[in-house]
């Protein structure tokens, strides 16, 4: 390679990598030897090396097997996929009927999927917060059609209505892109030889956008572990997430070791999953496409 | 009762919005029979197969497929397979799997399938590819796979949607007999659309030739060659002289055409007006040239002319000869012999063709 063309290297990788390595791989390492560092009262950490923390979050609480963070875990895990799910149910037919408009609209429903991105996520949570309040729109509504009032703020319905709400676009837009890639002579092809709706549904549409179904989930899931907003505003703090621990260990209860060791524990958890996926991923593209 | 036809289509016509793609055809296609729907990209005979597929629902008109109403019925539900334009195979599943996905479909038991599937990729001389993915196939091998994956379910119409179009010309010719050769043991109905005239004379029983979603005749190939019904199917298919005319009179299929001065016999199907114009149209080879002094066929008409223009071809050499002013007809002869090349730029003939070839055309 020429002397030039390493110069040209580093001037177009240079920015991104440098990006990466600041804002991602040093807190990352930074969180990593936090989580085996020593509390110090007030916050942060003194510099003696303590893995207390890990054996905290492993250790079970007085009679119980699994402790309080394993439930806020295994409860984080739980409403990521509960949302992956229904945003799938939600989002799929919408993808699918967006892919098959004409080009021209095509493009107008996709600004319309996009556009709660031009207001603030709090905001449009709060907004949330008014809608399902105990005298909110809905339940004024319902007062006015003549049904009983739902108390539904604070509750899990509420988090996870808020939740879906948030992550559709995520879901949505990589569905879209797999289902318009979709050749439509497939569906003929399939019905020709004698398969009906559902099963060209199964055998052909939905193994050929699994690719899209995959990362819409992705995209959809890892967010959701991590949500601090939602549970904070629509579920009023009591039903707890990942977020919502985190926040409290780095601030009221100021174990910045433990909050760290959650994150670690997390990652990993995260990381395995997206390399499982990938790895599956690659299998299908090998063989297929 | 056994139906008379195997595919028939009842005055189908078929609107996209404001375009009409298919204007009131009636077609009968007979059991075993290898029939080809030709005609130019837009004429309307994709939309005629997807119909009888089941893929489009007729505006108006029925269509029958063993003497059965199927108007309204689903792809799925129509015993027809088809073999598809650009292939359709699915890229997920292995040739093995493409082909018994229509068996799986019907619910057949899993050993009969595989016995079907390996024989029917023998048939296509592909036994080696089951386990292959599509993508890993020439275009050649997927055209195969194509066929095999639609004839292994043995329908009752296989449907064929320009299914060579996408080979270069080699593989097309040979695949043309090898497709022909299948059907003839198959004894399955083929329904073969093509743009491509010669093909459709190289493998039909029948063709039927549309234009602007009409079916303007349906024959044998030599029936729509020798005796085109109307100028666009004497046009569409091979070579054609069309001299411009008047009829002068017109008796049981037979009239007398005035050609610049010249007086002309010619048989047409289509009604004739006595002194209305029309085109009395001869194909290029019909036409024999002669030499002053040669003995008159009884049969023929001759009419005397000088060449204007000849070109050597191989086969057979292209001349021009130039009948009267501004009228000109084409001539092919075949180059059998030294006499055959013996006319010459300039040159003083006549030319003489046996009456019953040419044809009074008025539209």
């Amino acid at each position: 390679m020429t002397q030039r063309r390493k110069a040209l290297l580093a001037f177009l990788l240079g920015p991104g990598a440098g990006w990466l390595l600041l804002f991602f791989l040093l807190p990352g390492a930074l969180v990593i030897v936090y989580s085996i560092l020593t509390r110090k009262d007030g916050g942060g950490v003194e510099w003696i090396v303590d893995f207390s923390s890990y054996v905290k979050l492993f250790s079970p609480t007085d009679g119980a097997v699994i402790n309080d963070f394993m439930v806020i875990f295994a409860r984080s895990l739980w409403w990521a996929a509960l949302t992956s799910f229904v945003c799938l149910l939600i989002g799929y037919p919408l993808a699918y009927f967006i892919a098959l408009q004409p080009a021209h609209v095509r493009s107008t429903y996709l600004f319309l999927v996009l556009i709660p991105f031009w207001t603030n996520f709090l905001v449009r949570t709060y907004a949330w917060k008014f809608i399902l309040n105990n005298n909110g729109l809905l339940n004024t509504l319902l007062q006015d059609w003549g049904f009983e009032r739902i108390a539904i703020i604070n509750t899990p319905t509420a988090v996870l209505i808020g939740l879906v709400y948030g992550s559709l676009p995520f879901m949505v837009l990589p569905l879209y892109a797999s289902i318009e890639k979709l050749d439509f002579d497939l569906v003929e092809a399939a019905q020709d030889l004698g398969a009906n709706y559902l099963s060209v549904f199964r055998r052909i549409i939905l193994p050929l956008t699994a690719p899209g179904i995959g990362a819409g989930i992705v995209l959809v899931f890892i967010p959701v572990t991590g949500q601090y907003i939602v549970p904070t505003i629509l579920g009023g703090g009591k039903v707890a997430m990942l977020g919502n621990l985190l926040a409290q260990q780095f601030g009221p209860a100021l174990n910045w070791p433990f909050g760290s060791a959650i994150s670690v524990i997390f990652m990993v958890l995260l990381m395995a999953a997206v390399v499982f996926y990938l790895r599956s991923e690659n299998r299908d593209g090998e063989a297929g496409l | 009762m056994a139906a008379t036809f195997d595919v028939e289509l009842r005055t189908v016509t078929k609107h996209f919005g404001s375009f009409t793609a298919v204007k009131d055809v009636s077609l009968g296609i007979r059991q075993g029979e290898f029939f080809s729907l030709l005609g130019p990209s837009g004429c309307g005979k994709t939309t005629n197969l997807r119909m009888i597929a089941g893929f489009e629902l007729p505006t108006s008109g029925s269509i029958l497929l063993g003497g059965k109403d199927v108007s309204q019925l689903p792809p799925f539900k129509r015993n027809v397979n088809t073999v598809f334009q650009n292939y359709a195979l699915f890229p997920h599943l292995s040739v093995s799997d493409n082909v018994a996905f229509g068996l799986e479909m019907k619910g057949i038991d899993k050993a009969e399938i595989a016995k079907r599937v390996k024989e029917t990729l023998e048939m296509v001389r592909l036994p080696d590819s089951g386990k292959k993915k599509p993508n890993q196939l020439s275009g050649g091998q997927r055209q195969r796979i194509a066929l095999a994956r639609a004839i292994v379910n043995r329908p009752q119409v296989l449907l064929l949607d320009e299914p060579l179009g996408a080979l270069d010309l080699k593989l097309r010719k040979a695949m043309q007999l090898e497709l022909k050769e299948l059907q003839r043991q198959l004894a399955i109905t083929f329904v073969f659309v093509t743009h491509d005239q010669e093909e459709a004379l190289v493998m039909s029983d029948r063709i039927g030739v549309m234009d602007h979603g009409v079916l303007r005749q349906v024959g044998t190939p030599a029936a729509i060659y020798d005796r085109p019904a109307d100028r666009f199917v004497a046009d569409f298919i091979g070579d054609t002289n069309f001299l411009p005319c008047r009829v002068v009179d017109h008796r049981n299929g037979t009239a007398h055409v005035q050609v610049a001065g010249l007086t002309m016999s010619a048989s047409s199907d289509q009604t004739l007006t006595d002194n209305s114009s029309a085109y009395l149209a001869i194909r290029p080879e019909k036409v024999q040239l002669y030499g002053p002094d040669t003995p008159h066929n009884p049969n023929e008409e001759r009419f005397a002319g000088v060449i204007v223009e000849t070109v050597f071809m191989g086969t057979d050499t292209r001349y021009v000869v130039e009948l009267a002013e501004d009228i000109q007809i084409v001539v092919r002869q075949q180059n059998r012999n030294i006499a055959s090349t013996r006319f010459a730029l300039g040159q003083t003939v006549d030319v003489g063709w046996e009456t019953v070839f040419a044809r009074v055309l008025v539209s």
